[in-house]
């Protein structure tokens, strides 16, 4: 029933990317938004692709779960390309039929927008795709962290975002059995109209918010009688460390940023 | 109702790398007022099994029958047959969400559309079979009583459906003695009284000696052993070897017997236990 949403899509195999640090990954993920946005003709993004299809085979990543990425944003990705297939102007006139104007220029921008977002789509997913949530939330709090000097709570925050990430398979797992439990007592949760609906979510929704509670006041006392005190003076169990791979991924994506750049000053 | 299950197999997330087959090929069949007891080591398949006997799992090959209908066929009211297969969770205490434990109790009759006397009288049918005093506890909220306590309603909640089969499972978990006694005395009763079936899945083999009059051991999804608690308990050394105990007074039975003394090999309760050393004890104190 609720198996078949995945949360946080990390994908658990051992392979080169996986290995890479985490804080690597985030910059060169965002190095790699900023090259799809230069890229001006369909031979960059023919680079691209390669670039991405070769990261997707040392991941170990089936391309199959990339696509799967697209798939919540599949609605925006053809509202994409049909607003800009139908409203684009240009002069090679393709079809023309009562209102409809399909011109080359039309349909090349259309695709390319697509592709763009496409591209987007899949290069963040290949980050989370390969690397666990903690170990994510671990290299957002060292790259934020030059910014404790103006007070930014750049160790707070990742552990919130690792207790919220480490929390939602957990309260997926209890809605999942409380919903079944009810169920086994007569419950429909899944016909009526919308109020019957609505009404129907209680008896799922008090258990869910009660042990949601009860688990965050046992965490908070865990925590505390562990001598949780916050990010001052805390040491890691996994350092990072940058190793040779780290700078390989570095130069290849330098690589393919240099290529990129090419592309734009001479086509 | 009898439940038949042929040849279930269950495999959680089919066709990716987290793919984990829960039940391999398993198949037995339950008559009508029998006490069965599940036993295995934790991850053994048996909460996943259960889930499967009232349809709230759709199992990846193999057939559940109940009442020779399959559960998971396709003009198969799975809502009205789930009010006769009646499950209780682990932990059952975490799905209660009323303001008071009578309309708790309530909400599995009112599911099922029955008026508002008839469900008034199973509230008070559920809270008597889990002795829960009706005056004392009906208008009181289930969030402010003990576990043990609110473990009860739960149960009741399911009983006040009258469910012909009742699943359980591991209903004494995380209880001290005496809210164990309790579950166990009531379904003892409920068993007794009502000629319910009760399929019970818990890792306590003392529960089992007490109450099942059969066995069902897993391991690894797969059935390896089903008979009587005799049957079972004598085999020692397959327990073990599945990572599973036989009850207390079988242990010290076994011991004793190697230490030479007259004892039958067949003792899993401690009443009998009891009884044969009491028996030892005159016969030596005799001469």
């Amino acid at each position: 029933m609720l198996n078949n949403i995945t949360m946080g899509q990390y994908y658990p195999v051992d392979s080169k990317v996986h290995r890479l640090d985490p804080r690597i990954k985030l910059i060169l993920t965002i190095v790699f938004i900023v090259i799809v946005f230069m890229a001006k003709t369909f031979l960059g993004y023919a680079v691209i692709l390669g670039f991405v299809w070769l990261t997707a085979r040392l991941a170990n990543v089936p391309f199959r779960m990339l696509l799967r990425g697209l798939k919540p944003l599949r609605i925006i990705i053809i509202l994409t390309f049909l607003l800009n297939l139908f409203f684009t102007t240009g002069e090679t006139v393709w079809v023309q039929f009562w209102v409809i104007r399909i011109t080359k220029e039309g349909f090349l921008q259309a695709a390319f927008y697509s592709l763009r977002l496409i591209f987007l789509v899949i290069g963040t997913s290949l980050l989370t795709l390969t690397t666990s949530p903690v170990s994510l939330s671990d290299g957002i709090e060292i790259l934020l962290s030059p910014l404790k000097v103006i007070h930014f709570p750049a160790h707070e925050l990742a552990m919130m975002m690792t207790i919220a990430l480490r929390f939602i398979p957990t309260l997926l797992e209890e809605t999942d059995k409380i919903m079944k439990a009810q169920m086994a007592r007569g419950a429909d949760f899944e016909s009526g109209n919308l109020l019957s609906r609505a009404k129907a979510m209680v008896p799922l929704l008090v258990p869910l918010f009660v042990s949601a509670f009860r688990r965050a006041g046992d965490l908070a006392m865990a925590m505390e009688s562990r001598c949780y005190h916050g990010g001052e003076g805390r040491t890691r169990l996994r350092v990072l460390k940058l190793t040779r791979n780290d700078w390989i991924a570095c130069g290849a994506m330098a690589a393919l940023l240099a290529l990129i750049i090419l592309e734009g000053i001479f086509l | 109702m009898p439940i038949e299950v042929s040849h279930l197999t269950h495999c959680y997330s089919e066709g990716s790398a987290l793919r984990t087959v829960a039940l391999d090929d398993v198949s037995f069949r339950i008559e009508n007022g029998e006490f069965v007891g599940i036993i295995g080591h934790t991850g053994s398949g048996k909460s996943t099994l259960v889930q499967h006997l009232n349809g709230l799992l759709k199992p990846t090959s193999g057939q559940v029958l109940v009442d020779g209908e399959d559960l998971n066929g396709e003009h198969v009211n799975r809502r009205a047959l789930r009010q006769h297969i009646g499950l209780v969770f682990q932990y059952p205490e975490y799905q209660l969400f009323e303001e008071t434990v009578a309309k708790d109790i309530a909400f599995g009759p009112k599911n099922q559309g029955l008026t508002a006397a008839e469900i008034d009288e199973r509230v008070r049918y559920a809270m008597e079979c889990v002795h829960l005093d009706y005056q004392k506890y009906a208008e009181r909220s289930p969030f402010e009583l003990s576990g043990g306590q609110m473990r009860r309603v739960a149960i009741a909640g399911v009983l006040a459906m009258k469910p012909s089969v009742l699943i359980l499972d591991e209903p004494t978990a995380g209880l001290d003695p005496r809210g164990r006694d309790r579950i166990l005395g009531m379904l003892e009763e409920l068993h007794a009284r009502e000629n319910v079936t009760i399929l019970m899945v818990s890792h306590s083999m003392d529960d089992m000696a007490r109450l099942a009059s059969r066995l069902i051991v897993m391991s690894d999804g797969k059935v390896v052993a089903d008979g009587t608690p005799r049957e079972i308990f004598m085999q020692e050394d397959m327990m073990t070897s599945i990572g599973l105990d036989i009850p207390e007074a079988a242990r010290l039975c076994a011991r004793l017997r190697a230490k030479g003394y007259d004892l039958p090999a067949d003792l899993f309760r401690p009443e009998q236990l009891k009884e044969q050393l009491l028996r030892i004890w005159k016969e030596g104190s005799a001469c």
